[in-house]
């Protein structure tokens, strides 16, 4: 029982991560207004962040700062930098997805006068059936 | 290791890894300061040639089974990020190449007919930021940096697409539905690789694929394979996972899609081929089971599946997008097959492929300036009035069928020989299906191109347009007579990823 709570509790950021990359994951999928998509994306993204962050992390470690030569600086335990460096790329990505995102839900707005999927998906089913069927008309005459 | 790596004589030949990359990546912004229109045609189209060259010369360097190493900033991997050529992405690099430089010669007669003048400059700029995303992506030998280009590639790829708002405003949706899909699958490819770095402490593929094998076994790894899977899935239009795809193709200018259904597929399967050999243990029993239970049954459902929906297609861009998910099938299928033939045949349709449906698409194109749409029956009788356009997308039709004398023969012929190697008959009936059915939605339209009336006569396309073309057609049948650069490439390639 308490190697079980330990491994829970030991193991937070994990859970923290799944639990949140599950949600936005879902918000993704499920949510058919764009913006609540977009919104979605980035809770998604963020938990790869944390994950990110925390498998970088050490027990008992400080910052990765260069001390002075005159300590013994190899003995000091310090958190994993490289983690964050990448994530700070990513953070960048993210930050262009969702401006992209963004500009091109407000060119649907403009176009379609919605931001709802299924609005968009009707009216564009109707762009469809009326291609097809002038095309199907004119073949066959 | 040392030993392989080639010094060259001249000073500029060592750093031919990055020029290739960083040549379109310097031009992109200078066409949005200089902001004139032809000019940043030119700098793009010189920009792009002077890619190609850089990949002819990094073929040669690779053809006598080197690899060329660079290293940026001088910082020696594992600690800095390394560019590593070999014969597997010199090829893609040259396909991406070249495809670029046709691409651009066929922009600069038609690309006004789909995108208002004024912005011309900020797509060749995006355009080029897309091919630094591509040739990055082949080029670097550091997995982190995969992602980076990767993404480079697909944010400038979704804006490109949406570029065909201005014929049809569906472009929008499906750019906005790519990005959604697009960014799943980047974020698993991430949390792949963060399970990677978890377990070995490296982002080098050379020094993870030597630390992995001294785990052995280890779930953290093959949960970020898992990971890698699908999001390369994603990104290459797997087939349940494909969704994007069509109408991101139909409804994009026909300049982009050419560009994008001849390279940007190719560049997210080569990740996953060098994720699986240069990375994981391709003889690891997970990897084995992984792409012969899932990978294997669903590039014979997308074979079977796409090439059926194609038929019925009114649309001929959409048509050749779901014939695309067909043929992205073969390539998988070539893979998953994890046999020295499977993996050339793989690497080879991805070059012969990349030309058959460049050919295909930028013949529509050219249809398109004269009838304005892509649907089946504006094409009645065109074979007459443009005729070299017509017998362009007939050698295209022919290939992507797998006619001999054709491109597409050779790869269809060598995935067939390492399916019957492996001995799976069943699959090999069915590639031949899948063949057939290419044959009827080919015949469907070549019929109402050439044996229907004529509902109104049209003037052939300027000589501007049918150069590049011709250029691909012509690759189309060089390539299925001369398979030096293919298949000698390809074998040497799978040697090198087998070793």
């Amino acid at each position: 029982m308490d190697s079980n709570f330990s491994f829970l509790y030991g193991h937070l950021p994990y859970w923290l991560f799944i639990t949140l990359m599950l949600s936005g994951l879902f918000i993704v999928v499920s949510r058919g207004n764009l913006i609540k998509k977009i919104v979605g994306l980035n809770i998604f993204q963020t938990s790869v962040f944390m994950f990110y962050i925390s498998i970088g992390k050490m027990k008992g470690g400080t910052a990765p700062i260069l001390l002075d030569k005159s300590a013994n600086s190899s003995a000091v335990i310090y958190s994993n930098p490289l983690p964050h460096v990448l994530i700070l790329t990513a953070i960048v990505v993210g930050i262009a997805t969702t401006a992209l995102g963004l500009a091109l839900i407000i060119k649907i707005r403009e176009e379609y006068d919605t931001v709802e999927e299924d609005d968009i998906q009707k009216m564009d089913q109707k762009d469809l059936k009326k291609y097809n069927r002038k095309n199907v008309l004119e073949t066959n005459s | 290791m040392a030993s392989e790596i080639k010094q060259g004589t001249l000073e500029l030949v060592n750093h031919l890894p990055i020029l290739q990359v960083i040549t379109p990546m310097l031009i992109a912004p200078l066409l949005v300061v200089l902001n004139n229109k032809t000019l940043s045609w030119l700098l793009s189209f010189l920009g792009t040639l002077a890619c190609l060259f850089i990949s002819i010369l990094l073929i040669q360097g690779v053809s006598d089974g080197s690899i060329l190493t660079y290293y940026l900033g001088g910082w020696v991997p594992p600690i800095g990020i390394e560019y590593r050529i070999d014969a597997a992405n010199a090829i893609l690099l040259f396909l991406i190449s070249i495809i670029s430089v046709i691409v651009l010669i066929f922009s600069y007669s038609s690309l006004h007919a789909e995108i208002p003048e004024e912005k011309h400059t900020l797509f060749y700029s995006c355009f080029l930021l897309c091919l630094t995303g591509l040739l990055g992506v082949v080029a670097t030998a550091d997995i982190f940096n995969v992602f980076v280009f990767l993404e480079i590639s697909s944010l400038s790829t979704y804006v490109l697409v949406a570029q065909g708002a201005y014929l049809d405003r569906r472009a929008l949706s499906a750019s906005f539905n790519y990005l959604i899909m697009g960014t799943i699958g980047a974020t698993f490819f991430v949390i792949g690789i963060g399970y990677i770095y978890m377990a070995t402490g490296s982002l080098n593929m050379m020094d993870i694929a030597e630390r992995a094998s001294q785990l052995g076994d280890n779930r953290t790894i093959q949960a970020g394979f898992a990971f890698i899977v699908v999001g390369m899935g994603l990104k290459l239009a797997m087939v349940p996972l494909h969704i994007w795809l069509p109408n991101a193709y139909t409804f994009a200018p026909t300049v982009v899609t050419c560009f994008l259904a001849a390279t940007a597929t190719k560049v997210a399967l080569y990740v996953l081929i060098r994720f699986v050999f240069s990375v994981f243990n391709y003889e690891d029993n997970f990897v084995n089971e992984l792409f012969f239970l899932l990978l294997m049954p669903l590039a014979v459902i997308a074979m079977i599946a796409a090439s059926v929906i194609a038929i019925f297609k009114q649309n001929l861009k959409k048509l050749l997008a779901y014939s695309s998910l067909a043929q992205i099938g073969y390539m998988l299928l070539g893979l998953s097959l994890m046999s020295q033939k499977g993996l050339a045949s793989s690497l080879v349709h991805m070059v012969n492929h990349g030309f058959t449906k460049a050919a295909l698409f930028m013949s529509l194109g050219a249809f398109m300036l004269n009838t304005k749409n892509v649907y089946i029956k504006s094409l009645r009788g065109l074979g007459k009035s443009m005729p070299f356009t017509s017998a362009a997308f007939v050698i295209g039709g022919l290939s992507l069928i797998g006619v001999p004398g054709t491109a597409g023969f050779i790869s269809k012929w060598l995935l067939l020989e390492a399916t019957l190697e492996t001995g799976y008959w069943l699959v090999a009936i069915l590639i031949i299906a899948s063949s057939l059915f290419a044959v009827i939605y080919i015949w469907k339209i070549i019929e109402v191109l050439y044996f229907s009336e004529c509902s109104e006569s049209y003037s052939e396309v300027s000589v501007l347009t049918l150069i590049p073309i011709w250029i691909l057609a012509l690759f189309c049948v060089f390539l299925g007579i001369n398979t030096s650069l293919t298949v000698d490439v390809a074998n040497m390639a799978t040697e090198i990823l087998f070793k």
